[in-house]
């Protein structure tokens, strides 16, 4: 067999490795990259329906956003439906996996329940949600009533809408949080947890004390994916509402669809992409900054 | 070993090569496919190679038959014109549709003949998507214009800008109450004799609101408020003004009249307490119907099949009630041919559009949707009579065409809808008085008409 010099094997082994990189790398310049720096160009341009070439015009697009009530409250709808999506689903998806990680009988079947929601696609959820909060005749509606209560048509008021859809998100959501928190629990090794009942520990102190903290990097891995899950929803938003009433439960992404498939503001749309783009980009970075500190692993 | 993982790669990258190429050779292969099915259909004899392909996007909002439908009518124009074949590309909704019509004209390839909304005519004229088509009306001569003259008024209208006829009407609907004859009867009120006055409909809504059902419904869903608004105004207006100057380059939102009209919705919600409050959803509105849960609802004309089947209580379909006078809003799609296009195309997409509303296959295609028939002839066939014979109710849609007038449309026509929903909206969810409500429509709709004065 020929051989081959240090220098040629290494700029071989490079090629293979471009080689067996390229198939994914191509998709992924093709639809992710490119498409990341065309909506930033955009976002600099006047470009609407009919329109042959985007016109440029620098910032204006932000400036006008900017100044606009309607994007701020946007902006605001989009943190609070994240906020009150993200803890009480990481405290569910906790609370879930605690109960799971016990050995019975019933294991099995009460992880796959807990995880069903998951796997459902998020229309046929909304569908079916839109039926339960339906005004009057909907099964929350009637629940109401049954109890001597009013029926609120939670979807039609602007304080109740985006609580009510939270509280659907966190119905799906919770089974998958669960099952990174599972992991989690899973990977802390049971001498630590011998070892405190031994001392004496009750199980609630064990779970503060060494569970929770040893949690921490799945914490900070589960809220990055709830954070940014939280922003990629609007499937719900045009099954339920369309971001009724007056706004109310417009959240950004719907927003960005709304002013680039229903106005055909093409600009416009791609600098609000551009905005969610930065903003999720934000979320990610404690993420990779602070990976291998300060976090125990065992 | 590693040439083998040097070939592996290699024959990754090929076979990631090959998946591509299969994704932009599929909708080719589709097409074509498409195109040989009709050749196959209108019976072979002609070598469709150098028969002229026109596309055809169309969009489907209704049920899903329609689509069938128009592939059915494509492949009856094929057999009859070998010279021509039409390929018909469903592009999902009408917002859908106009995305997909910009990008293929972007990538130099646009559909040569399509279906948009009525009211999309003012952006497809400013944006050069579609063109006039008044030189082939004339071209046809008396024939073309009694073509034209065909069409029932209430429609028609909706097709100018600035003079010129740019689109055909097609899926044409219009709105009507459906009300519920049992619960007429059950109160005590005659079931042949439906409201026709909004004194009516709140005393008739008030003998059919109990603890179980409400007697009006409206729905009050972006993309609908403005429809059922449109009627309400119209009728609220002495000499039936719309929403919109004719030129669809102003908006007039906030007269006294549609503050009135406006008022009237919260009146039914928090005075009278005969509608649900909030918003109750478009596609809601038929089910509470069919339950029983709502005495009167204003709903389209489209919705008629699905309640004839669905209704297990004798029902009605009236006039909208009218106040200072009667009238009622028109919707739906038209036919557009695109600009740009080659002479040649121009003529087949001219030729198939009126084939395709030919007197008896729009009276079909009336019967099988539930949209309204376009043309008057159409209301002389056999067809047609047989069937009002059947569902009398139909027919109301067609007596109602007279008084109807253009549901809002102007340049931009879309965005201007959101803002007077959201602001409709406001109003009813109590952020602000009619009034304000209408003023801040007025301000932010004059204001992205802007560029257009």
């Amino acid at each position: 067999m020929k051989t081959y010099t240090k220098k040629q094997r290494e700029r071989r082994n490079t090629l293979i490795g471009w080689l067996l990189v390229a198939p994914a790398l191509i998709f992924m310049l093709i639809f992710t990259v490119y498409p990341i720096f065309r909506s930033v160009y955009l976002s600099l341009t006047k470009y609407r329906l009919g329109m042959q070439t985007p016109e440029f015009i620098g910032l204006e697009n932000y400036i006008n956003l900017a100044g606009s009530s309607l994007f701020w409250k946007v902006m605001g709808n989009t943190l609070y439906f994240a906020l009150i999506t993200i803890i009480p689903s990481m405290v569910v998806g906790l609370f879930l996996a605690t109960i799971v990680n016990r050995k019975s009988r019933m294991t099995g079947f009460v992880r796959t329940a807990y995880f069903y929601p998951v796997v459902m696609p998020m229309i046929a959820i909304a569908s079916i949600w839109m039926f339960i909060y339906m005004a009057k005749n909907g099964l929350f509606d009637q629940m109401l009533v049954r109890m001597g209560f009013e029926p609120m048509n939670v979807l039609s008021s602007k304080s109740t809408v985006l609580p009510a859809m939270a509280f659907m998100y966190v119905w799906k959501e919770a089974g998958y949080l669960m099952v990174f928190f599972l992991s989690g629990i899973q990977s802390i090794s049971t001498e630590v947890n011998e070892a405190a009942r031994i001392d004496g520990a009750n199980s609630w102190t064990i779970f503060r004390k060494i569970t929770l903290p040893l949690l921490a990097p799945t914490f900070l891995f589960v809220s990055t994916i709830a954070l940014t899950n939280s922003f990629k929803l609007v499937d719900h938003v045009v099954i339920m509402t369309e971001g009724a009433p007056n706004n109310a439960s417009t959240l950004l992404l719907y927003y960005i669809y709304q002013q680039g498939f229903t106005n055909f503001n093409y600009g416009v749309s791609s600098a609000l992409t551009t905005i969610m783009l930065v903003l999720l980009m934000i979320v990610a970075l404690p993420r990779f900054l602070s990976q291998d500190k300060k976090i125990h692993y065992n | 070993m590693r040439k083998k993982l040097v070939l592996a790669a290699a024959a990754g990258l090929v076979a990631s090569a090959m998946a591509l190429s299969a994704c932009s050779g599929g909708s080719g292969g589709s097409g074509s496919a498409a195109g040989g099915e009709n050749a196959a259909q209108s019976g072979g004899e002609s070598a469709s190679d150098d028969a002229l392909h026109l596309t055809f996007y169309y969009p489907v909002n209704v049920g899903g038959s329609a689509a069938a439908l128009i592939e059915q009518i494509c492949a009856d124009f094929n057999e009859e014109n070998p010279d021509i074949v039409v390929e018909p590309v469903y592009t999902g909704n009408y917002d859908d549709t106009v995305t997909k019509i910009q990008t293929a004209i972007q990538g130099g390839t646009p559909p040569d003949v399509f279906v948009s909304l009525a009211t999309q005519r003012f952006t497809m004229a400013s944006t050069g998507m579609a063109m006039p088509l008044d030189d082939l009306i004339a071209a046809d001569g008396e024939e073309g214009q009694a073509y034209i003259d065909d069409f029932l008024d209430g429609f028609m209208l909706d097709s100018y800008v600035d003079g010129q006829i740019y689109s055909i009407p097609f899926q044409r609907s219009t709105m009507v109450l459906f009300y519920n004859k049992d619960a007429f009867e059950e109160v005590g009120l005659d079931p042949e004799d439906p409201p026709e006055t909004w004194e009516e409909v709140v005393e008739y809504g008030q003998k059919l609101t109990n603890e179980n059902r409400y007697g009006v419904g409206l729905a009050l869903n972006s993309g609908s408020a403005q429809w059922a608004f449109t009627g309400f105004c119209l009728q609220n207006s002495v000499n039936g003004e719309n929403l919109m100057t004719d030129d669809g380059k102003q908006v007039l939102f906030d007269t006294p009249e549609n503050v009135e009209a406006l008022q009237f919705w919260l009146d039914l919600q928090n005075e009278y307490k005969i509608m649900a409050p909030g918003i109750v959803q478009w596609t809601d509105l038929p089910t509470q119907f069919l339950a029983g849960e709502v005495a009167m609802i204003y709903h389209t004309t489209g919705n008629m099949a699905n309640i004839n089947e669905n209704a297990d209580f004798e029902f009605g379909a009236a006039f909208l009630p009218g106040h200072k006078r009667v009238a009622a809003p028109t919707g739906g799609g038209n036919f557009y041919i695109s600009s740009g296009i080659s002479e040649e195309r121009v003529q087949a997409a001219w030729k198939f559009i009126k084939f395709a509303t030919e007197t008896e296959r729009a009276a079909q295609w009336s019967l099988d949707t539930g949209y309204v028939a376009t043309r008057e002839s159409c209301f002389e066939t056999d067809l047609m009579k047989d069937y009002y014979e059947e569902v009398p109710q139909a027919k109301v849609a067609y007596d109602q065409i007279p008084y109807s007038a253009p549901e809002l449309t102007t340049y931009n026509a879309a965005e201007i809808w959101r803002v007077l929903n959201d602001n409709i909206q406001a109003a009813v969810v109590g952020d602000a008085t009619p009034q304000e409500a209408l003023t801040a429509a007025q301000e932010q709709a004059t204001e992205i008409l802007a560029e257009y004065q």
